[in-house]
C-alpha cells in the first residue's frame, strides 16, 4: 500500500482522539481517547517500519533495516501499560474522595 | 483489487468506525468495547504488515490487559448506570473544530508533498513479506541493541505497581 494511506489512516485516528479527549466529560473516556491516540502513533509507526524495510529488503534479502521501529512500538506499549495502571489508580482515588468523575466536577479541588 | 487491498480497506473502515463510536456512545462499557474493535482493526493492519509479535503483543497488554481494567474500574465504580449530562454545547464544538482543524492541516501537508516530496514517492509500505517482524529477528534485536532499555522498563514497570498500590490505599 502507498504510505500516504497508513498517514491518512494514522492522522484520523489520532484527531478523533484528540477530539474525544477535547469533547467528553467522563475522565475514563478521555483516557481511553489517550489510549487511542497511543494506538495511532503504534500504526504509524509500523508502518515507517515496514517502509523501510521494504527499500532494504528488495537491495539485500538478510537485512533488518527497519526493526528500530517496531521495538520502538514495543516500547510504547511497555510505557501504556504502566501509565494506564497508575491513572486508573488516580481516577479510583478521585472517585473515592468525590464520588464524580466528572473533569468538570475535578475542577473545583483547587477550592 | 486483490485481497490486500481489500482486507486494508476493511480493517480501515472498521478502525476509523469504531473510534467514532468510542467518541458517541453514551454508555462507557460501550464505549470501551467499540475501543477494544478499533485495537483488533489495528492488530489485524499488524498482521496485514507482517508484524506478527507486534500484532499478539497488541492483542495481548491492550485488548487483554488494559481494556479489562478499564471494565473493572468502570463496573466497580458503577457508571454504567449514571446519565452523564452534556458539556456545554459551545464547549463541544470548539473541541470539534479545533480537532478537525489539526485533521485538516496535516492532511493537507501530507497531500501537498505526496507528489512532489522525494521522501513520499513510490514509497510502499511492504505487505505480508519481509521478517523484521517476526519473533526471531525482534528478539535478537531487542537484547543485543536495545537490552538497556529493557532492563530500564522492568524497573519502570516495578515503579508503577509500587505506586499504583500506594495510590489506591486505603487508610
Amino acid at each position: 500500500m502507498p504510505i500516504q494511506y497508513y498517514i491518512y489512516l494514522a492522522l484520523a485516528l489520532f484527531s478523533i482522539g484528540v477530539i474525544g479527549v477535547l469533547v467528553r466529560k467522563n475522565a475514563i473516556i478521555v483516557f481511553m481517547c489517550i489510549e487511542l491516540m497511543l494506538n495511532a502513533v503504534n500504526l504509524l509507526l509500523v508502518a515507517f517500519s515496514k517502509m523501510h524495510h521494504g527499500v532494504a529488503f528488495a537491495a539485500d534479502k538478510t537485512s533488518t533495516a527497519g526493526i528500530d521501529g517496531q521495538l520502538f512500538v514495543f516500547f510504547i506499549m511497555v510505557v501504556a501499560a504502566a501509565e494506564v495502571s497508575v491513572g486508573l489508580a488516580i481516577i479510583v482515588m478521585l472517585y473515592r474522595n468525590t464520588h464524580s468523575v466528572d473533569v468538570n466536577f475535578l475542577n473545583r479541588l483547587k477550592n | 483489487m486483490d485481497t490486500t487491498q481489500i482486507l486494508f480497506w476493511f480493517l480501515s473502515g472498521l478502525a476509523l468506525v469504531s473510534a467514532l463510536m468510542v467518541l458517541l456512545s453514551k454508555n462507557p462499557i460501550h464505549s470501551i468495547l467499540w475501543l477494544i474493535l478499533v485495537f483488533f482493526a489495528i492488530s489485524g493492519h499488524y498482521v496485514l504488515l507482517n508484524a506478527q509479535f507486534l500484532a499478539i503483543v497488541n492483542l495481548i497488554v491492550y485488548a487483554g490487559a488494559i481494556m479489562v481494567l478499564f471494565l473493572f474500574v468502570v463496573m466497580l465504580m458503577n457508571l454504567s448506570k449514571e446519565k452523564e449530562d452534556q458539556k456545554n454545547v459551545w464547549m463541544k464544538l470548539s473541541g470539534i473544530i479545533a480537532g478537525g482543524c489539526f485533521l485538516i492541516s496535516t492532511c493537507n501537508v501530507i497531500f501537498n508533498a505526496q507528489s512532489t516530496s522525494k521522501e513520499l514517492v513510490g514509497k510502499v509500505a511492504l505487505l505480508k513479506e519481509g521478517n523484521i517482524g517476526l519473533i526471531g529477528p525482534l528478539g535478537k534485536a531487542l537484547f543485543s541493541d536495545y537490552v538497556v532499555p529493557f532492563e530500564i522498563s522492568s524497573v519502570l514497570f516495578l515503579s508503577a505497581m509500587v505506586g499504583a498500590v500506594v495510590i489506591g490505599k486505603k487508610d
